[in-house]
């Protein structure tokens, strides 16, 4: 067989072209399935953020006055996908009052994004998932706590004297850096 | 028929296939260690033909899946045998699994020229935690929902691609309709197709190959796959199908958690139990080290794993390849124990489990109600329940005064004294008898922590209550019936429906000269000077929603009110909320009817 080629020299270059012709060809037809595929799996990667504008969260006088935290639902419209939902819960945060105005913590851990809880004695924040604990302002306060970062601080603005607005975001769980969801 | 059959080979040759496939020689004869590749494949046949059957009934999106989780496992003929089958069988895979891999190991039937076929049977190991892995969210329930979110971050902590990576898994960059279509895409498509391409792979080398024989096993004569080889597969596959029925029946099935709610905190949160080691040791891994623990690490393991075949060429290669997989499988089982010991050991732990099963309960009743799931689905159903909501928002917003039984409404007794009266049973006749009670009014329990100890209505129970006559008392039993009847208590309907001469009795005795509510409180068109709270509709809805809306209106407290805030008035609170709260201290939610 190969001495049959051998002695054929223009055979084989035959061949050759047939192949890459053949390939090309069977590229050629499928890549219409495979690009319109890959596109349509790539499109979360374009999908926009929620709207990152300040929410009204709530009024001043529901935050304790003795500097605990308490949790608050985060309510606001949001898209997914093809339902629109008005005014729904997204999230949550802890607020709490400082000497300066008020505080937000996102309830999300840091660590690998499990809902951080207030502890029944209202001591300290701890995660039930792989054992984070922070302390109420949020700095992680144990040395054997897995978190990379302190719990996620949102920017809070008092408004109008007793309206509590927070900039409700999201950030990329298990790495020192905030960035941002 | 048999010139048909004839013609069918003539076409076919499908009786060539059906030899080769059928009368396989097997070298030293049927044995029963040879079952374990056979129950393998019918547990993944059982997989095929459960989730199909579940894909039909099965609705892949963030309003719809719990939803029609629940409708296929409560009002499905047989739905939750069905769930549960698939459930426990995909358990049973992972044992049988790794059973599997354990005897090819110790058989040394990994080695050249069996190395491919290795890998391929890795692959399906692979394939099959994947399909765990997706299938645990497909539910929407807390339980999954917490534990895929933990699977997802870790995967966005992968460096430079995590990030991507996380946001086309997840379909974009929350969890939402395309965590479901995408998750179930994964878990009834692309990996399934991957499992039958690698079965198929994997039987074909098998056969190739042969079984692997010790020296002793050739000792006996040759047997064939059919039907010695098959009747002992077939036995031992029944014998998986009557474990997993056991299971199912045993456990009732499949649980099905309460609704996603990324809202709500889910204390509970595990993987399933065999990838519980991979959540222990991730406990270890201090700040930063996160990615080294979930990924690195693990990654090397399999890599280990799989050169397997290569190191066993060496002299002690295959001791070595025993060694790892002794030491891998009991660092396993170590890791799973100290989870459960240490979740065991958590009394956190154990109530956020404890909490969790009330509510998983209650959206059961709920969704079994004859209202049903309304169109916003099982998470609108539990936001409106009396009974699981009304004790957390007491908790967060009546709790630093109020006590419920002596608790803060979640079940936890306070640290500090209460600061205002205990609400449990608030309208009824017995707590009306206890705030007329002249031993209990100035407790603690009642306006004891209050303005109010040393208040006119104080003084009136400590002195007039106490003066009373036998006579008076009895009327006074009969006010208390009728104020109360004016909450019109869900539970004390029946008491009131049976007093109603009583009642009626007292609505006349409330401005008698002795008692003489009404020289204090409005009741009906009955009022002398309006001082304390109307009496006409006490601790029914409305007026519990008026009192909560602003305290200091003229037909509460007034100018009276102690430290009581204004929920409604200054927007503390939705009517929603003010509404549920007010429910579950009236004990006004739904009860299913008793079995």
């Amino acid at each position: 067989m190969s001495d049959d080629k051998a002695e054929n020299g223009a055979e084989p270059r035959r061949n050759f072209i047939a192949s890459v012709g053949a390939l090309c060809v069977a590229a050629a037809a499928s890549i219409v399935p495979l690009a319109a595929g890959a596109a349509a799996l790539f499109d979360p990667l374009r999908r926009g953020r929620r709207d990152l504008s300040m929410i009204l969260v709530t009024k001043l006088s529901s935050v304790p006055e003795d500097g605990a935290p308490k949790k608050f639902t985060i309510e606001t419209d949001r898209v997914d996908a093809w339902t629109t939902y008005e005014n729904t819960p997204v999230g949550a945060v802890y607020l709490r009052r400082t000497p300066t105005g008020v505080a937000a913590l996102n309830v999300v851990c840091p660590h690998a994004g499990c809902f951080v809880g207030l502890m029944p004695d209202k001591s300290r924040f701890g995660c039930p998932c792989h054992k984070s604990s922070f302390d109420l302002d949020g700095v992680v306060n144990d040395a054997n706590s897995p978190s990379p970062r302190d719990m996620d601080a949102l920017e809070v603005e008092v408004r109008n004297g007793d309206e509590v607005w927070v900039r409700f975001q999201n950030f990329l769980p298990g790495r020192e850096e905030k960035t941002a969801i | 028929m048999r010139e048909l059959l004839d013609w069918l080979d003539d076409r076919t040759g499908y009786r060539g296939l059906l030899k080769s496939a059928l009368f396989e020689r097997i070298p030293g004869g049927a044995r029963w260690r040879y079952v374990w590749g056979s129950t393998l494949t019918f547990a993944l046949f059982v997989q095929f033909v459960t989730g199909l059957a579940l894909w039909a009934a099965y609705s892949a999106n963030a309003q719809g899946a719990w939803e029609s989780v629940y409708f296929i496992q409560n009002q499905m003929l047989g739905g939750w045998i069905l769930r549960g089958v698939h459930h426990f069988t995909a358990q049973v895979t992972i044992i049988l699994l790794v059973l599997h891999l354990m005897q090819v190991l110790i058989d040394g039937a990994y080695r050249a020229p069996r190395e491919v076929n290795f890998w391929f049977g890795l692959g399906l190991l692979f394939l099959v935690l994947g399909l765990s892995l997706t299938g645990y969210l497909l539910p929407w329930d807390q339980k999954g929902y917490w534990a895929t979110k933990v699977a997802t971050s870790i995967a966005s902590m992968t460096p430079v691609v995590g990030p991507a990576m996380q946001q086309l898994l997840i379909g974009g960059a929350e969890y939402g309709h395309h965590t479901l279509t995408r998750f179930f895409a994964l878990h009834a498509g692309v990996l399934p197709a991957g499992i039958v391409l690698l079965v198929v792979g994997h039987i074909y080398l098998f056969r190739r190959h042969g079984v692997t024989v010790s020296e002793k096993g050739r000792e006996k004569p040759d047997g064939f796959f059919w039907p010695e080889q098959v009747l002992r597969d077939g036995v031992a596959s029944l014998a998986v199908m009557a474990t997993v029925l056991g299971l199912v029946l045993w456990t009732g099935g499949a649980d099905l958690g309460a609704p996603a709610d990324p809202t709500e905190p889910y204390a509970a949160a595990r993987p399933e139990w065999y990838f519980l080691f991979l959540f222990q040791w991730l406990k270890y891994f201090p700040a930063g080290w996160e990615v080294v623990g979930a990924q690195v690490i693990p990654g090397l393991v399999v890599g280990l794993v799989a050169a397997m075949p290569i190191i066993g060429q060496w002299r002690l290669g295959h001791r070595f390849n025993l060694g790892v997989a002794a030491s891998l499988l009991l660092g396993i089982a170590v890791l799973t124990w100290t989870a459960r010991a240490e979740d065991a050991a958590d009394p956190d732990f154990v109530s956020a489990r404890a909490a969790a099963e009330v509510v998983d309960h209650r959206i059961g009743e709920l969704a079994s109600s004859p209202s049903g799931i309304p169109i916003g689905g099982g998470l609108a159903l539990l936001r409106s329940d009396p009974l699981t909501q009304g004790p957390r928002l007491f908790e967060a917003n009546c709790s630093s005064c109020h006590r419920v039984d002596g608790h803060d409404g979640l079940g936890r007794i306070p640290t500090d004294e209460a600061a205002a009266s205990d609400l449990a049973g608030y309208g009824s006749r017995q707590w009306l008898s206890g705030l007329l009670d002249p031993e209990r009014i100035a407790t603690p329990e009642y306006f004891g922590a209050t303005e109010h100890a040393n208040g006119r209505m104080a003084r009136f129970v400590q002195r007039g209550v106490a003066g009373m006559s036998p006579q008076e008392l009895q009327d006074l039993q009969k006010v208390i019936m009728a104020v109360s009847a004016e909450a019109a208590l869900p539970g004390q309907a029946s008491l009131d429906a049976a007093a109603q001469t009583d009642i009626a009795e007292g609505r006349a005795l409330i401005s008698s000269e002795a008692i003489n509510c009404t020289r204090c409180h409005t009741f009906g068109d009955m009022t002398e000077g309006d001082v304390g709270p109307v009496l006409s509709g006490w601790g029914s809805r409305a007026w519990m929603l008026g009192l909560l809306h602003d305290p200091e209106q003229e037909e509460y407290y007034g100018a009276d009110n102690d430290r009581m805030p204004a929920f409604g008035a200054e927007g503390i609170l939705s009517e929603d909320e003010m509404g549920l709260i007010v429910d579950w201290l009236r004990g006004d939610w739904y009860r299913s009817p008793a079995r």
